[in-house]
């Protein structure tokens, strides 16, 4: 019984997470902390060799992510961290490399790295927290932004066609394609669990509150009203195809898993051209021995 | 705010802690950022705000109905500030429970 009152004694996240730094900075009603709570129960049930699971980030509110998690992690510069996570699993391809970082990061300034790791099929697990905004440098238009929505350098309304994510990842060569929003928390565990144990590029976009700058601008409310209209407005539609998927001002929303496909992976191709142009000369890639 | 002034990071030590058949909610009230996720999708509403202020100057939740705690955890999932957490109780009778922790400040 003292044991049983020892064992529910710490919130079960917390192993995950840097203690020390909390209270962590995102706003009151921000979505980004439950999607590492989320993110934090999904490495709990995945029962993974922590020594082997590496979070790499780039720059804004997302991007802090890699800071707060107690594993081994890197805060990249400003969408580079599928390029950095790409050279950590070349050089360790026993690694689980998760890449974790928002929309403007991911899709706007490394947009281009985003597609070429997509169309090579690197083994990384891309999570997109996308808050329809540039957060961190005060809510500025991002790729995202759907049409007609305020930000502070589209005051009259953006006129820019957003990015579909979805589609874009399936397009570009993911093997793993899923849209939840932090108010679908266990679907949205289960698909962190899913994608950790996929091999091959895999895609998680998740649709989450920023109330401090895009829906104070949008007066949408609080934190609490977006989770609301993400409750309201989602239908579940598995395996729908992606060009159905784009998103409106508070419209609609389509979520569910849309891909989950096989693909040789970067460096399974790599190996085996290298083998058998080189054959007996190749040694293999980063230990990686294709012959004995 | 840079630290939890009184609980050891990490420990997770609650601040309010209630205990029912079904489930035991543990509220860490100083990390509580007061947004309202999960008394609003808690599914039997049992939570709602305190009328107190924590140190970072917010209302944490409480528990209101204790008896219709499920056990759930939705609340754990959806905090965005790891301050909240429920764990279930299974069928247990009243008298083998754990005993609840002396409260804050008593002696051991
Ligand atoms: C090279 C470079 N350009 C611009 C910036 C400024 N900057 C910091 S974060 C950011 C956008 C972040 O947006 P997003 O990835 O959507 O993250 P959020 O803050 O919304 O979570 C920008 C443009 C920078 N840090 N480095
Ligand atoms: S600015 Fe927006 S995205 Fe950044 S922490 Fe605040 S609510 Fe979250
Ligand atoms: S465990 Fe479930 S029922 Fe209990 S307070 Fe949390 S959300 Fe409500
Ligand atoms: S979800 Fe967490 S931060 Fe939000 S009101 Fe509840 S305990 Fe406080």
């Amino acid at each position: 019984m003292t044991a049983r009152t020892d064992a529910v004694a710490a919130n079960p996240v917390e192993a995950f997470l840097r203690s020390d730094r909390m209270p962590h900075i995102w706003c009151p009603g921000c979505g980004i902390g439950t999607t590492v709570n989320c993110f934090a129960r999904a490495l709990l049930q995945a029962k993974l060799n922590l020594d082997r699971v590496v979070v790499v980030s780039g720059i804004g509110c997302t991007g802090r992510v890699a800071g707060y998690l107690e594993l081994d992690s890197f805060h990249t510069t400003h969408g580079r961290a599928i390029p950095f996570a790409t050279g950590l699993k070349l050089a360790n391809p026993e690694l689980t490399v998760v890449v974790y970082s928002g929309d403007g990061d991911l899709v706007g300034i490394g947009g281009n790295h985003f597609i070429h790791a997509a169309r090579r099929n690197v083994d990384l697990k891309v999570i997109c927290v996308n808050n329809f905004t540039y957060g961190m440098t005060g809510g500025q238009v991002a790729p995202t932004t759907p049409l007609g929505a305020l930000s502070t350098t589209t005051p009259y309304g953006c006129f820019e066609q957003p990015f579909n994510l979805p589609q874009l990842a399936e397009s570009s060569g993911a093997v793993y394609v899923a849209r939840w929003t932090s108010y679908h928390v266990r679907q949205l565990t289960h698909a962190f669990g899913e994608a950790l144990r996929k091999k091959g590029f895999s895609f998680i976009e998740i649709l989450s509150p920023c109330p401090t700058l895009y829906e104070r601008r949008n007066r949408l409310g609080d934190g609490l009203e977006m989770m609301k209209y993400f409750k309201e407005q989602s239908l579940v539609r598995h395996g729908a195809p992606t060009k159905e998927l784009g998103l409106t001002f508070q419209g609609p929303i389509a979520v569910g898993k849309f891909v989950d496909r096989e693909r040789p992976t970067f460096l399974e191709t790599l190996n085996q051209q290298l083998a058998r142009t080189l054959e007996a000369q190749y040694a293999g890639c980063a230990g990686e021995h294709v012959r004995d | 705010m840079d630290a939890e002034p009184t609980a050891p990071p990490g420990a997770g030590q609650p601040v309010e802690k209630t205990r029912r058949v079904r489930g035991v909610v543990y509220i860490n009230g100083l990390r509580c950022k007061g947004c309202g996720f999960c008394i609003a999708f808690c599914p039997p509403k049992v939570l709602e705000f305190s009328s107190e202020f924590n140190p970072l100057g917010y209302h944490p939740p409480h528990l209101v109905r204790p008896e219709g705690c499920t056990g759930c955890d939705l609340c754990g999932l959806y905090c965005p500030d790891f301050a909240i957490y429920a764990v279930m109780i299974k069928n247990e009778p009243e008298d083998t429970r754990p005993p609840a922790p002396p409260a804050e400040g008593a002696p051991p």
